[in-house]
C-alpha cells in the first residue's frame, strides 16, 4: 500500500470539503448549511496541517489559528441571525427566509 | 505521515461522520456527527504532528462552536423543520453535478500535476510546539493577529446588537 503521501490528504479534504458543498446546496435548515460550512473551513484547516508537516514550515499551523478565529467570528453572527430570524419568521428553513426586512 | 491503515481507519470514519452530518433530518444528530468528524481531524492533527492545533480543535471546534450550536438548535426547538425538506429533483441533480465538477477541478492537480512541483524537504522534524507556534505568530503575523482581535470585537458588538431584538420600536419581536 505504500507510505502516506501529502496526495492521500488531498484527497480526503477535497471529498470533505465537497461534501460540505453539498450540504450547502441542498439542505434547507439553515443551521445545518452553518455546520456545512464548518465542514468546508476544517477540511482546509486538515490540509494546512498536512502541508505544514509535508513542506516541513510552521506557517501552516499558524493559518489555522486564523481560521479558527473567522470560523468562530462566522458561527457567532450567524446563529445570532438565526435566532433573529427564528423570533419573526417561526422557521428557519431557508426557502421562507424571502424576506430583507422582516 | 502516519501509516496506511491509520489514514484508512481514520479517513472512513471522517467521510463517514461527514455524510452522516449531510443526511440526518435532526438536528442535534447532525452536530454530533459533526463533533465526531472534528475529534477524528484532530486525530489526524496528531498524527501530523500538530499536537497544539489538535488540542485547539477539541476545545475550540468540538467544544465551544458544537455547543453553541447544540444551545441554539435546543433554545429554538429547531430540531427539525416543520414539513418535509423537498424532494426538488432537479436541484438535486443539478447539486451533484456541480458537486461532481468541483471534485474534479480540485482533482485535476493530482491528476495532471507532476507531483515534483511540491518535494518534501526531508530536513530534522518540525518543531510544534506551542512556544514556536507562538514566536512565529507574533514574529512573522502581528498585523492579522491584531486585524483578528478587531474581527471578534466587530462579531461581538454584532451579535449583540442582533440579540437586543426590536423593543426600541414597541414591537414584540
Amino acid at each position: 500500500m505504500g507510505e502516506v503521501t501529502i496526495d492521500w490528504y488531498i484527497v480526503l479534504s477535497t471529498i470533505l470539503f465537497s461534501i460540505g458543498a453539498l450540504g450547502v446546496l441542498l439542505r434547507r435548515n439553515a443551521i445545518i448549511i452553518f455546520m456545512s460550512i464548518e465542514l468546508m473551513l476544517n477540511s482546509a484547516n486538515l490540509l494546512f496541517v498536512a502541508f505544514a508537516n509535508h513542506l516541513n514550515d510552521i506557517d501552516g499551523q499558524v493559518l489555522v489559528f486564523f481560521v479558527i478565529t473567522v470560523a468562530a467570528a462566522e458561527v457567532a453572527v450567524g446563529l445570532a441571525l438565526i435566532v433573529a430570524i427564528f423570533r419573526t419568521k417561526r422557521s428557519i428553513s431557508i426557502d421562507e427566509i424571502n424576506l430583507m426586512k422582516g | 505521515m502516519g501509516s496506511p491503515v491509520l489514514f484508512l481507519i481514520l479517513a472512513t470514519i471522517a467521510i463517514a461522520s461527514a455524510l452522516g452530518m449531510f443526511q440526518s433530518r435532526n438536528a442535534v444528530h447532525a452536530a454530533l456527527f459533526l463533533v465526531l468528524n472534528f475529534m477524528t481531524i484532530a486525530v489526524f492533527y496528531v498524527v501530523l504532528n500538530a499536537p497544539f492545533i489538535a488540542m485547539v480543535q477539541v476545545t475550540v471546534y468540538a467544544g465551544a462552536i458544537m455547543v453553541l450550536f447544540l444551545f441554539v438548535i435546543m433554545l429554538l426547538g429547531a430540531e427539525r423543520l416543520r414539513g418535509v425538506e423537498g424532494e426538488n429533483f432537479w436541484q438535486l441533480g443539478l447539486a451533484v453535478i456541480l458537486t461532481g465538477i468541483l471534485l474534479l477541478v480540485f482533482m485535476t492537480a493530482l491528476i495532471l500535476g507532476d507531483g515534483e512541483a511540491v518535494t518534501a524537504v526531508a530536513a530534522q522534524p518540525l518543531d510544534s510546539s506551542p512556544q514556536a507556534l507562538g514566536l512565529r505568530l507574533f514574529e512573522a503575523y502581528v498585523f492579522p493577529f491584531e486585524i483578528t482581535g478587531l474581527l471578534l470585537l466587530a462579531a461581538m458588538i454584532g451579535v449583540v446588537v442582533l440579540s437586543m431584538g426590536k423593543k426600541k420600536r414597541g414591537s414584540d419581536g
